[in-house]
């Protein structure tokens, strides 16, 4: 079954870490997520302030300065994996180093259509 | 055996086999839902036919027979629905292992797990266990939540929909997980006992509406764990309290407080039940919340032989008990168990030293203040705050008490 696991942070801890430990610790996440065989996708994403926002009403194009909203929280990356069930998902959303500094989202993917794939 | 305590008889019997027929489908198919409907028909037909025709031999199998309809109907949308599929094929695996074999397996520990899972919502963990496990309507769980019966049921499907679609695993949880998830089930069943009910460390209400079930749910955790001490220490506690219930009230609906409740109204049986599961449980030599609190109440039942409590004993487990599980409740137990050992300014204390926002509207602090006020000779002060407390109560019982005692 394939989660998402969105790294939800605070602003000041956006930026793409410097701190070499916090590089180590990232890293060795990544590798781990790949050495178990789970990781399908992931990304880092940049700064909310430089977000655009895009809608069409009435066959008009929008465009707005983002970010989507104002909240002590921003979206700042996320993980794709495929484990056999939600503890697991929630064992690996623990691992992120992230978790330590905001909190982790879980989320199934696709939901029914998944879920009737996994044999349970 | 009287005829309403043969149809109780009856019901445990279909309520267990229903909850073992969820559990086992449920468990293989990740649906509660689709377990649940399922079986549905055939579980009300049970309670209709077994009181008379007898608890049938293979009562699974009777079940699985009679879901057959339902079954059958559930294959007609398979062809439409897809997911459905597993289930159906499940049913008959079922009705196979059913029939052949003289024990059908028990799934309910995982089904226990799953629902008391810290990724459903705390408020649907004890309505969803009274509902896959006893098999109760969510009409009856609602009234005993105090929540309209779609409200519940809302909470009821978006949780069973949460388990299939987040993928909540029916298994055992292992250490390290094991202790906090045993907590999240002791908890849920604990809140079924207390649904409705304001204060159940002493007993200080009337109203109790799924008293029974929770004890079911109780004893069917022990059965299910038999070497975890807090599951025999939940089963003590809640059996000590039932025990005393024809003496809570007197016959005109007049509330009575626990020490001087009239011991010959006491179910012996159930204070022997408690006791013995007390003992169970010391002997695994694990202490905790529960055991402790079986232990306070097993204290109180020893006034129905000695004529007295053991109030410094009760102090000294209450002592315990605020310092593994720091709730009011026991704060409030503490300071009366101090004042009731003699020292009143000492029990006193101990109650104003419970953090003002979680004591403001909490009826049993403001009952334990008035009544330390009182033996205080403080009088005019206890007069208040029993009329304060009296405010804060739902119970008409206990309501028309805490006045008569402001007016004293």
């Amino acid at each position: 079954m394939k989660y998402i696991l969105l790294v939800h942070v605070p602003k000041d801890s956006l930026a793409a870490p410097t701190d070499p430990a916090a590089v180590a610790a990232g890293r060795a996440y990544g590798e781990a997520l790949r050495a178990a065989g789970i990781f399908v996708a992931g990304v880092g994403l940049g700064s909310p302030d430089n977000a655009t926002i895009v809608s069409v009403r009435d066959g008009k194009r929008q465009v707005q300065d983002g970010p989507y909203a104002e909240s002590k929280e921003f979206l700042g990356g996320f993980v794709v994996i495929d484990v056999p069930d939600l503890d697991a998902a929630l064992e690996w959303a623990a691992r992120n180093p992230s978790a330590a500094l905001g909190s982790i989202e879980v989320l199934p993917l696709g939901g029914s259509y998944f879920a009737a794939s996994t044999g349970r | 055996m009287s005829e309403s305590a043969t149809h109780a008889a009856v019901e445990a019997v279909a309520r267990n086999s229903y909850g073992r027929l969820v559990a086992y489908l449920a468990a293989r198919s990740g649906d509660v839902a689709g377990a649940e409907d399922a079986l549905s028909e055939a579980f009300g037909a049970a309670l209709r036919r077994w009181p008379a025709d007898g608890v049938p031999e293979k009562p699974e199998a009777w079940l699985l027979h009679a879901a057959r309809h339902r079954l059958i109907d559930a294959a007609r949308h398979a062809q439409v629905r897809k997911r459905n599929e597993p289930l159906l094929r499940l049913a008959g695996e079922a009705e196979e292992i059913a029939t052949t074999f003289p024990i059908f397996p028990d799934e309910r520990l995982k089904l226990l797990f799953v629902c008391a899972h810290p990724a459903i919502d705390i408020a649907a963990r004890t309505p969803l266990m009274l509902q896959t496990v006893l098999g109760l309507d969510a009409a009856r769980i609602a009234s005993a939540f105090l929540v309209s019966p779609a409200a519940m049921e809302q909470r009821l499907v978006r949780a069973k929909t949460k388990i299939r679609e987040a993928g909540v695993p029916f298994c055992v949880p292992e250490p390290p997980q094991w202790d906090e998830r045993v907590v999240f089930v002791l908890d849920a069943i604990y809140s079924a006992y207390t649904a409705g009910w304001e204060s159940a460390i002493d007993g200080g209400s009337t109203h109790h509406a799924l008293a029974h079930e929770a004890v079911a749910l109780g004893r069917t955790l022990v059965s299910l764990l038999p070497d975890e001490p807090e599951a025999h220490g939940l089963l003590a506690l809640m059996l000590h309290c039932e025990a005393r219930r024809p003496a809570r009230a007197t016959s005109e609906g007049a509330f009575v407080p626990l020490d001087r409740q009239d011991t010959a109204l006491w179910l012996q049986p159930l204070i022997d039940e408690a006791e013995k599961h007390l003992r169970v449980a010391s002997a695994l030599k694990r202490l905790g919340r529960y055991q402790l609190e079986a232990a306070i109440q097993s204290i109180h039942a020893h006034r129905a032989v000695g004529g007295a409590i053991d109030w410094p004993e009760i102090a000294l487990l209450y002592e315990g008990l605020v310092r593994l599980a720091p709730t009011i409740g026991a704060q409030v137990g503490r300071a009366v168990a101090l004042a009731e050992t003699g020292d009143g300014a000492a029990g006193l204390a101990a109650l104003d030293a419970v953090a003002a926002d979680r004591s403001a509207n909490y009826q049993p602090w403001w009952a334990a203040r008035a009544h330390l006020l009182r033996r205080l000779r403080r009088h005019a002060e206890a007069r208040e705050a029993f009329a304060h407390a009296a405010g804060l109560t739902e119970d008409p019982a206990l309501r028309a008490y805490l006045l008569e005692r402001a007016a004293r």
